[in-house]
C-alpha cells in the first residue's frame, strides 16, 4: 500500500469522524474538536498529494453496486502528478482554514450544520483532483458545491445579504455543473468508458471536440470566477465566514484551473488556434477587470474576491499562451508558461489564505470589513498586521514573495515567444505584446490595491472607535496566518524545488535549480535566485545600518506633540485619506469602465447661500458586467414568472378545467 | 573580482548622484537668471540632514524610520544591478530587467506606505497619486523591456548592452529608438521630474513626491532624498548607456574601469543638464493629463515590440 492509497483511504474516515463530531459534540467544544479533525483531513489530503507527486499513482476503485448503469458501477480515485499538486493545495489550505476556524467560528458560524458541512466541502474538494474518471469527478464537484453552499448560508439569520449571495452562488455553481455534465457527455459519447485514459484515447474530432471544449471551458471558468461568470465571487466571498472564504478562494476556485489543465493537457490536447485565443481573451479580461474592480473597492473581503478573479485570470492567460506557443512548435517556452501557471496556483493559494484569514482576524477584532472605517491596526494587532502584509507583498508580486517568482516566470515565458524570421506568426506577434501589457497593468494596479489595503487598514490612525479599540486575536487565529505567511516567504525565497515539482506535474522540461535555491530557465536564458538577491541587499544594507545606528546614537529620535502637519495641530483622524479617496484618481481615469454612481448633497447655511454647512458624498460601485449582462436576464425571468402566475388564480373552476384538458391530452396521446 | 567591480559602481553612483542633482539645479538656476546654490549643495544638504535628529509625532510607528532605509537599499541594489560602468555581472544575481524593475518597485511601495503612515491628508494624497502613476507606468516599462529583449533573446541588461556595443547601428534602429523614447518618458515619471511632478514645488496641492515625505525630518529625510536621487542615477544611467553604449567597460581591467567611470560621469551629467534645461521650458501637466502622456509612451513601446517582430 502506498502513501497515496493510505491518504485516499484515510480521507473518508476522517471526514466521517469530523461529520459525526460536529453533530455529537456540544457547543462549547465543537469548534475545537471538529476544527482539529478537519485540519487532520486537510493534512491527509496534502499527504495524498505528496504521495502522488512522488510518483505513486495510487488507485482505489469502489464498486458502487448499482447494476445496469455501466458508468456508475465503478468509481475510481487515481491522482496523477498534476492532481497531486492540487491535492497539496487543497489539503494545506483546508487545514489552515480549519485551524483558524477553531478560534474564529462562534455563534452562527459554529453551529452543527456549519461544522458538519465543512468536512463534506473539504472531502469533495479532495475528490475532484484525485478522481480517475468523469463520474467520480462530478460527484466530488457536487459534494464540494453542497458543502460550500451550506457553509455560505451560516449567517443568513443576521444579514439579509447572505441569502441573496447563496442564491447567486447556487445558481452559478449549478450552471457550472450543467455545463460540465454536458461537456463530459460529449466526450464520453465518442469514447469507450469514462476514465481519463479512455477519454484521452479516443477524443472527439471536429465540431464535437469544439463543442466539448466550449462546454467544459465554460463550466470550469464559472467555478474559477472568470469574467463574465465571476458574479458569484464578490457576493459569496464577503458573506461566507472568513475561514470558509479562505478555503473557497484559495482552494475551490483553483479546481476550475485544474479542470482547464485537465482538458487542455490531457483530454483535448491538440485543439485549433481559436481555443487558445478564446482562453487568452477570457483570462486577460478577467485579470484587468478583476484588479480594476478590486482597486476601487473598499470592502476588504469583496476586494479580495475581485483580486481572486484577477489571479485566476492570470493563470488562464498563462495557460492560453502555453497552448498558443505549443501550436507553433515552441515547446520549450510553452513549458515555461505552464510552469508559471502552476506556480501562480501555488502562490495564490498561499497568499490568498493569509489575506482572507487576516481579513477574518480584523473582522473578528473590530466587526468591520470596510477599509474606510479601519486604520492604525498595526499598533493594535501587530501579529495580524505583519502576516497580512506578507500576504499583500505576494499579491502585489513584489520580491521576495511567492507572487514575484510566479509572475517573473510568467513574464519570462511571454517575452520569449519568438516569432521572427520565416516562421513569423502575426497572431502571436500581436497577442504577446498585448498580453505583456495586460499582465503589467494588472501588476501595477495590484500594487496600488495592496498598498491601499495595508496602508489604510494598518497604518496611520483609526478611523472609527471599533478600530481604535481593537485587540489582537488569540494564537489559535494568528498562528495559522503565520504558517501561511511562512509558506509565502518560503516559496518566494527557495523557488527552485517548487518549480521542479511544478514542471514534473505538467510534464515540462527545461527547468533547473540554480544558485543557492533559485530557479533557472535555460530555454529562455534566465535565472532567478532570491536568496542571492537578499544576501546582496544585506551586504548593501550593512553600511547604511552602521551610519544610521551611529547617527541615532548622537541624535536620537525625538517625539514631539506637534510635528509638521503643515504647522497646524495634528488633525482629526477622519481627515486622513480613506480607501475610497485613495482610489479616487483611478475611478476618474477608468470612469467609462467603472461608471460609479455618485451623490453629492451640499447643505447651505440659512443665512447665506455662499456658506456651506454640510457636504454629504456617497459613491457606489456597481459591477458593470452584472448590470449589463445579468440584470436583463433576471428581469426577463421575473416577467415570465409574473405571466406564469396567471395560470394559478385560486379559482376551482379553472383548476378543474386544467385537469380536464390534461385528461383529454392523455387520452389523445394514448389512443393515437 | 566582479563583486569588487559592483562595489566600485555603487561607490561611483553614490558619489556622483549629489553632483548630478547639483548640476541639474545649477543649470536650471542659471537659465532662470538666478545664481544658484552651487553644485555641491545637495551633498552638504544630505550630510547635514543625516546628522540631525528626526522628529516623530506622538504614536508614530517604526515605519517612519524603516521606510527611508528601505528606499535607500532598494535604490542601491538597483544601482548595483544596472550596468552603469561595465557589463560584468554577478553569476547568481543577474541583471534581469524584470528584477531591477521589481527592486525599484519595493522603494516605490515603501514611499507610498510612508505617505499613508504620516496620517495627514497630504501624505495620503501624495501616496494615492504616486501609486496611480506607478500603476500606469508599469505597462510601458515592461513592454519597453520586452522590446529591448527581443533582438537579444534575453532580458539581461548586460547582454542587451553588449549587443549594442558590438553593433552600434542597432541603437538607431526604429525598434530601439521607439523603446528609448518610451523608456525616457517612464524615467521622468518614475523619478518625479517635470512634466509629471515638480521636484521644486512646495505648493501642496500639486505635490506628489514632496507630499509623501512632508512629515519626515532629519536623518529620515536625508535617506529619503538620497534614495530618490539614486533612483534617478540608476534609471537615467540606464537610458544613457542604452542610447550611447560607448565607454562601457567590456572587461574588469583597471584601465577600462577608469575610462568607463569618466565616460559614464560625462554622459550622465550632460543628460542631466539637458533634462534640467528642458524643464525650464516645461510646465507640470494636470494630474489627470498624466495618464494621456503615459498612454502615449505605451503606444510607442507597443509599436516598438511589434516592429521588432514584423520589420526584421
Amino acid at each position: 500500500m502506498t502513501l497515496t492509497d493510505v491518504g485516499l483511504l484515510s480521507q473518508p474516515v476522517l471526514a466521517g469522524l469530523a461529520f459525526i463530531a460536529a453533530l455529537a459534540v456540544n457547543d462549547s467544544r465543537r469548534s475545537a474538536i471538529a476544527g482539529t479533525l478537519n485540519a487532520l483531513l486537510g493534512l491527509a489530503t496534502a499527504a495524498t498529494g505528496v504521495g502522488a507527486l512522488l510518483g505513486e499513482p495510487g488507485s482505489l476503485t469502489f464498486a458502487t453496486g448499482i447494476p445496469g448503469i455501466a458508468h456508475l458501477g465503478q468509481l475510481a480515485l487515481a491522482p496523477d502528478r498534476l492532481g497531486g499538486i492540487f491535492l497539496v493545495v487543497v489539503g494545506v489550505v483546508g487545514a489552515l482554514s480549519a485551524w483558524f476556524g477553531v478560534g474564529y467560528a462562534h455563534g452562527a458560524t459554529a453551529t452543527r450544520a456549519a461544522w458538519a458541512a465543512y468536512p463534506i466541502f473539504l472531502w469533495g474538494m479532495s475528490i475532484v483532483p484525485a478522481a480517475g474518471d468523469a463520474v467520480t469527478f462530478l460527484l466530488g464537484w457536487e459534494l464540494m458545491a453542497l458543502g460550500s453552499t451550506v457553509l455560505l448560508h451560516s449567517e443568513h439569520a443576521t444579514r439579509p445579504q447572505v441569502r441573496s449571495a447563496v442564491l447567486w452562488y447556487a445558481a452559478m455553481t449549478h450552471l457550472s455543473f450543467v455545463l460540465l455534465l454536458a461537456g463530459f457527455a460529449v466526450l464520453i459519447a465518442s469514447a469507450n468508458g469514462t476514465t481519463w485514459e479512455a477519454l484521452a484515447a479516443s477524443p472527439p474530432t471536429g465540431v464535437s471536440a469544439s463543442l466539448a471544449f466550449v462546454l467544459l471551458a465554460g463550466g470550469f471558468a464559472t467555478k474559477a470566477g472568470l469574467v463574465p461568470v465571476h458574479v458569484w465571487l464578490p457576493r459569496a466571498h464577503p458573506e461566507a465566514p472568513s475561514h470558509v472564504s479562505a478555503a473557497m478562494s484559495a482552494a475551490m476556485v483553483k479546481l476550475g484551473i485544474y479542470g482547464l489543465l485537465l482538458v487542455t493537457l490531457r483530454l483535448l490536447p491538440d485543439g485549433p488556434r481559436w481555443w487558445a485565443i478564446g482562453l487568452l481573451v477570457l483570462g486577460g479580461v478577467s485579470a484587468v477587470y478583476g484588479i480594476l474592480e478590486a482597486s476601487v473597492t473598499s470592502d476588504l473581503k469583496r476586494l479580495l474576491a475581485f483580486s481572486t478573479t484577477e489571479n485566476l485570470g492570470l493563470m488562464v492567460t498563462g495557460l492560453a499562451v502555453a497552448m498558443m506557443l505549443r501550436s507553433t512548435g515552441q515547446r520549450a517556452v510553452a513549458d515555461v508558461a505552464l510552469v508559471a501557471v502552476v506556480l501562480l496556483v501555488i502562490s495564490h493559494a498561499a497568499f490568498k489564505t493569509v489575506l482572507f484569514l487576516g481579513a477574518g482576524s480584523i473582522l473578528h477584532a473590530t466587526g468591520e470589513r470596510d477599509l474606510d472605517r479601519l486604520g492604525g491596526l498595526a499598533r493594535r494587532m501587530p501579529r495580524t498586521a505583519f502576516a497580512t502584509s506578507i500576504g499583500a507583498l505576494a499579491a502585489a508580486a513584489l520580491p521576495i514573495s511567492s507572487g514575484f517568482v510566479a509572475e517573473w516566470v510568467l513574464l519570462q515565458s511571454l517575452v520569449h515567444g519568438d516569432t521572427r524570421g520565416p516562421t513569423a506568426d502575426r497572431v502571436i506577434a500581436i497577442a504577446l505584446p498585448i498580453t505583456v501589457a495586460v499582465v503589467a497593468l494588472t501588476a501595477g494596479l495590484a500594487l496600488l490595491t495592496f498598498v491601499k489595503v495595508v496602508g489604510i487598514a494598518f497604518l496611520a490612525r483609526g478611523r472609527s472607535p471599533e478600530a481604535t479599540n481593537a485587540h489582537e486575536n488569540p494564537a489559535s487565529m494568528t498562528v495559522p496566518m503565520w504558517v501561511g505567511a511562512g509558506l509565502v516567504l518560503g516559496l518566494g525565497l527557495v523557488p527552485g524545488w517548487v518549480a521542479m515539482v511544478a514542471a514534473a506535474a505538467v510534464g515540462a522540461s527545461g527547468i533547473e535549480p540554480a544558485g543557492l535555491a533559485g530557479v533557472a530557465l535555460p530555454s529562455v536564458n534566465a535565472l532567478l535566485d532570491p536568496v542571492s538577491l537578499v544576501l546582496m541587499s544585506l551586504a548593501v544594507a550593512v553600511p547604511i545600518a552602521v551610519i544610521t545606528v551611529r547617527a541615532a546614537r548622537k541624535a536620537p529620535r525625538r517625539t514631539v506633540d506637534l510635528p509638521w502637519g503643515c504647522g497646524g495641530v495634528r488633525v482629526d483622524p477622519t481627515m486622513q485619506y480613506t480607501a475610497t479617496s485613495y482610489a479616487e484618481p483611478l475611478v476618474r481615469i477608468f470612469d467609462d469602465a467603472l461608471r460609479p454612481t455618485r451623490d453629492l448633497d451640499v447643505t447651505h447655511t440659512v443665512e447665506s447661500d455662499y456658506l456651506v454647512r454640510e457636504v454629504a458624498y456617497r459613491q457606489r460601485m456597481v459591477d458593470q458586467v452584472e448590470r449589463g449582462l445579468y440584470e436583463p436576464v433576471i428581469r426577463l425571468l421575473w416577467r415570465i414568472g409574473d405571466q406564469a402566475r396567471r395560470l394559478q388564480d385560486g379559482s376551482v373552476h379553472r383548476y378543474l378545467g386544467f385537469s380536464f384538458a390534461a385528461l383529454v391530452v392523455v387520452l389523445l396521446v394514448v389512443t393515437w | 573580482m566582479t563583486a569588487l567591480a559592483v562595489a566600485w559602481q555603487i561607490l561611483v553612483a553614490v558619489a556622483l548622484t549629489p553632483v548630478l542633482v547639483g548640476v541639474m539645479r545649477q543649470v536650471r538656476a542659471r537659465l532662470e537668471g538666478r545664481v544658484g546654490a552651487g553644485v555641491g549643495q545637495p551633498w552638504r544638504d544630505v550630510r547635514k540632514l543625516l546628522a540631525k535628529e528626526p522628529l516623530a509625532a506622538e504614536g508614530a510607528g517604526p515605519l517612519m524610520s524603516a521606510v527611508p532605509v528601505i528606499l535607500v537599499i532598494s535604490s542601491l541594489v538597483s544601482v548595483a544591478l544596472v550596468p552603469l560602468l561595465g557589463i560584468a555581472t554577478l553569476a547568481w544575481v543577474p541583471d534581469d530587467l524584470f528584477v531591477v524593475v521589481s527592486v525599484l518597485l519595493v522603494g516605490t511601495v515603501a514611499l507610498a506606505l510612508l505617505g499613508l503612515e504620516s496620517g495627514t491628508a497630504f501624505g495620503g494624497m501624495g501616496s494615492s497619486r504616486h501609486m496611480m502613476i506607478a500603476a500606469l507606468v508599469e505597462p510601458t516599462v515592461l513592454v519597453a523591456v520586452y522590446a529591448l529583449s527581443v533582438p537579444v533573446g534575453t532580458t539581461a541588461l548586460s547582454s542587451i548592452l553588449q549587443a549594442r556595443m558590438s553593433d552600434p547601428t542597432t541603437v538607431i534602429s526604429p525598434v530601439s529608438l521607439l523603446a528609448l523614447v518610451a523608456l525616457s518618458i517612464v524615467v521622468l515619471a518614475e523619478t518625479g521630474r517635470l512634466p509629471v511632478d515638480n521636484p521644486a514645488t512646495h505648493l501642496e496641492l500639486t505635490m506628489v513626491h514632496e507630499a509623501m515625505i512632508l512629515e519626515s525630518s532629519g536623518r529620515d529625510l536625508g535617506w529619503l532624498e538620497l534614495g530618490s536621487w539614486l533612483r534617478l542615477t540608476a534609471l537615467l544611467g540606464l537610458v544613457v548607456n542604452l542610447a550611447l553604449p560607448w565607454g562601457v567597460a567590456a572587461d574588469l581591467g583597471v584601465g577600462a574601469t577608469v575610462i568607463a567611470t569618466l565616460a559614464f560621469s560625462v554622459k550622465l551629467l550632460i543628460a542631466g543638464s539637458m533634462i534640467a534645461a528642458a524643464e525650464v521650458f516645461l510646465a507640470k501637466v494636470r494630474l489627470f493629463r498624466v495618464p494621456e502622456l503615459l498612454a502615449g509612451s505605451f503606444v510607442l513601446a507597443f509599436l516598438s515590440v511589434t516592429a521588432s517582430y514584423l520589420l526584421v
